[in-house]
């Protein structure tokens, strides 16, 4: 059980691992509903496995070449740095490589323990981070132009290369979960290759060392992809490019071709049979060599379809991830050799069991190397304050993104408010005019009123006048009273005109009104169409009663009466009623 | 095996498509009939009209459920139901405008007569044309912009002969009432809509091709 807790550091790298690198092969066919997630999960776990267990020594072989962790305690811390340096880097969304992980903490493990390096190794997996994602470039670009020619020259009908783009996507995913299997289960179960010693015996088969671990490895990967790695396939491919079912198929076969290339022992020997220089067997990140395959078929499609910041960042993955890798190790090394007690390397074993180690008091033993060991832990702090700045800067840089896109969208609603306030002016403004114009055509039909209301008093003065002089006897009275009423009446003869125009100005202004006031009921009196005209124009009850000469009792029986004429309850608001039509 | 299923949805796309060919047909055969006054050739063109749209709603909605419940084809059905929705206008235009003809039974004076036919020949052949286009779509999105512009083609063919026939409606037809005048008026827009739409398809199909293409 004891193997389990120290190779857990390795199961949980792989467990990220899977949960990062299937979106590599089933991102765009689970992001884009091609095929279920179950059903993709399902496919990588099985072929993953696969990988691992069939193919998974040459790469493992490579990465024992570059230095032996011959020791439980030191495989475990080196595991365990590089998982870390992994999930540090992925949440902040640069493309890490496990395999750049484990070789920095290699070497920061043979730095520590004072083994050799082997240098020729070291280059030959250092080149490989850069031609691996060229090589996938390469193969994506050719693989890219033969998918479009067929597009455009294929007479299938779209729902049956639907349907054949599915399959593809199947195998395609499958050949590239395999691929992975056996490319990287060397950076999750590699440094455990000569530590751990484990046997199963089933029946007459027998499982060795090996075997064991690169099933246990390949499981762990497996579970990575069916608990975390929906969430990842959900978003992949979006942030460099869109990608298309069928761009989808050419990314993932070309990543797999490059991982399988680079893992299998048969190809490499092959070439080696031909008289060719052998395929060095070596761990290659999936993530940049999707990138890698991403771009070119971006730089077939025209360079403008290229996010190039993309490729700066994974020049930075090269670069960040084995030195903080190597650093966080070599520190870690440090603790659990001098604060836990446990042996890092095979010249100083660990101890029988984790509860003596526990109990075993801190104790730092000095050497005579201690000076190079403090010269080192400064630098693993240096190193881990470099990663500390380089987050704080990734951090910062999206923060900053989010403030822009953010100060965009209020820029843009304060636009929006800005025409709706612009709107709202317009509207007042409108209506203001509107007011006005009413408040002229109330003051208009004011005037008109009143001058009504002087002829109407002219006219009672005039029939005043007449009744005194019919009630006159003396004849040169009666002529003389008629002759000053003629002389007036000479004088007024255009106050007649007032109250004819008066109507006539009514009907025009108020055609509008009126009809629809005739539609409601075709029976309206003329007084009744003016009082209701008069109404709708807000003059008060005491104004009108002066315009139309009544009495209260008078109006309001007129009021009765257009009220019962528009249908209107008792107490209705005409006016309002009025208005409304 | 391996096609199964989608043998039967191309097999209700293909249907869909010939319903379509079919529904401008009886409409240019209905015209005709109407104005030669062949009324029981006519009523049997509206029938078959009538039923042929019920028969192309029902197979549109199939499509549709095959589409969404079998996950076919998820980049691509949005733009095909927006295909076939369009598509699905020209049937309801045809027996909508049959159905007119046989409401409001327009006067069409004798002289207008053959103008009235080639105007809907020539409107239905730009539905017509769509047709082949829409099925390229399908199975080869290369030559769609080939056979597209023969609906523009049509449809500006049928702007030009529709504003013949209503300047000749208003400007040499003294005899004939400004209603009748507005009534043909609108019978010309009725058919000219059938080409106007097959434009709208094949702006669609064109959009759709180049991007299965790209």
């Amino acid at each position: 059980m004891l193997i389990l807790f120290f190779i857990s550091s390795g199961l949980f790298l792989g467990w990220s691992l899977g949960a990062n690198d299937a979106a590599n092969i089933f991102g765009t066919a689970v992001g884009t509903r091609m095929i279920k997630f179950t059903r993709a999960a399902l496919i990588a776990s099985i072929f993953v496995i696969l990988g691992a267990v069939l193919q998974g020594s040459g790469t493992t072989n490579t990465l024992s070449q570059l230095g032996k962790v011959d020791a439980l305690g030191g495989a475990f811390t080196v595991a365990l740095c590089s998982a870390v340096i992994v999930a540090i880097m992925t949440k902040n969304k640069l493309p890490v490589s496990t395999g750049q992980a484990i070789v920095g903490s290699i070497v920061a493990w043979c730095y520590f323990t004072a083994k050799p390096v082997d240098y020729g190794i070291l280059t030959v997996l250092v080149s490989s981070w850069i031609y691996g994602p060229i090589l996938g470039a390469i193969f994506a670009a050719l693989l890219y132009i033969f998918m479009r020619r067929f597009i455009r020259t294929t007479t299938i009908h779209v729902i049956k290369l639907d349907i054949l783009i599915r399959y593809a996507l199947i195998l395609t995913g499958a050949f590239g979960a395999y691929s992975l299997g056996a490319n990287n289960i060397a950076n999750v179960m590699g440094v455990f290759v000569h530590s751990a010693s484990i046997k199963i015996n089933f029946w007459t088969y027998s499982f060795d060392t090996i075997q064991i671990l690169f099933l246990l490895g390949g499981i762990s990967i497996a579970i990575g992809i069916i608990t975390y790695s929906k969430k990842v396939m959900e978003t992949v491919g979006s942030d460099i490019m869109t990608l298309t079912p069928e761009n989808a198929i050419v990314v993932v076969l070309a990543q797999a071709l490059v991982l399988f290339i680079f893992s299998s022992s048969s190809l490499s020997n092959l070439l080696i049979s031909i008289g060719l220089p052998p395929i060095p067997l070596v761990p290659v990140s999936s993530t940049q060599v999707v990138i890698g395959s991403v771009l070119g078929i971006g730089l077939v499609k025209g360079v403008q379809e290229v996010k190039f910041g993309v490729l700066r960042n994974i020049a930075l993955g090269w670069v960040l991830t084995p030195i903080l890798s190597g650093f966080l190790t070599f520190f870690s090394l440090f603790f659990v050799q001098n604060v836990f007690d446990i042996g890092i390397t095979d010249g100083r074993q660990m101890n029988n069991s984790l509860s003596h180690a526990a109990s075993t008091p801190i104790i730092i033993h000095f050497s005579n190397d201690y000076l190079y060991v403090v010269i080192l832990s400064i630098l693993a702090l240096f190193g881990l304050g470099m990663m500390y700045l380089y987050i704080l800067f990734v951090k910062s840089k999206n923060k900053y993104k989010l403030n822009q896109e953010k100060l965009t969208k209020d820029k843009e609603h304060v636009e929006f408010l800005r025409a709706i306030s612009e709107l709202e002016v317009n509207i007042l403004s409108d209506s203001y005019s509107t007011g006005n114009v009413n408040e002229n055509r109330k003051s208009d039909l004011r005037d008109f009123t009143t001058s009504i209301n002087e002829i109407q008093e002219y006219l009672q003065s005039l029939l005043d006048d007449l009744k005194e002089a019919t009630n006159e006897e003396d004849v040169t009275l009666i002529k003389q009273k008629l002759e000053k009423i003629t002389l007036n009446l000479k004088d007024k003869s255009d106050l007649s005109d007032g109250f004819s125009l008066f109507l006539n100005k009514i009907d025009d202004l108020e055609s509008f009104f009126l009809k629809k006031l005739r539609n409601v009921n075709t029976n309206l009196t003329i007084d009744e169409q003016k009082l209701a005209l008069l109404l709708e124009f807000g003059f008060s009850d005491s104004e009108i009663i002066s315009i139309f000469r009544l009495n209260h009792a008078e109006y309001e029986s007129y009021k009765n009466d257009l009220r019962i004429k528009l249908n209107l309850t008792e107490n209705a608001d005409i006016a309002n009623f009025l208005k409304s039509i | 095996m391996l096609f199964a299923k989608s043998n039967q949805s191309i097999a209700l796309i293909d249907r869909f498509l010939n319903l379509v060919d079919q529904s401008v047909l009886l409409f240019k055969e209905g015209v005709k009939n109407y104005v030669f006054n062949n009324i029981e050739n006519f009523n049997n063109n509206l029938h078959s009209l009538a039923n042929l749209e019920i028969e192309s709603d029902n197979i549109r909605r199939d499509i549709e459920n095959t589409l969404y419940t079998q996950s076919l084809m998820p980049q691509l059905r949005g733009d095909i139901m927006r295909l076939f929705e369009e598509m699905d206008n020209i049937i309801d235009l045809s027996k909508k405008n049959l159905f007119q003809f046989d409401v409001e039974m327009p006067l069409i004076p004798s002289t207008l007569k053959n103008d009235f036919i080639k105007l809907t020949e020539i409107s239905v052949s730009a539905a017509e044309s769509v047709i082949p286009a829409a099925k390229s779509y399908f199975t080869d999105p290369a030559s769609v912009n080939e056979k597209i512009h023969r609906v523009y083609f049509y449809e500006k063919e049928t702007d030009v002969l529709a504003d013949v026939i209503r300047r000749k409606i208003f400007r040499e037809m003294p005899d004939l009432h400004l209603s009748e005048k507005f009534h043909l008026r609108y019978f010309t827009l009725h058919i000219e809509n059938i080409s106007d739409t097959a434009e709208k398809v094949a702006d669609l199909l064109s959009i759709m091709a180049i991007k299965r293409i790209v």
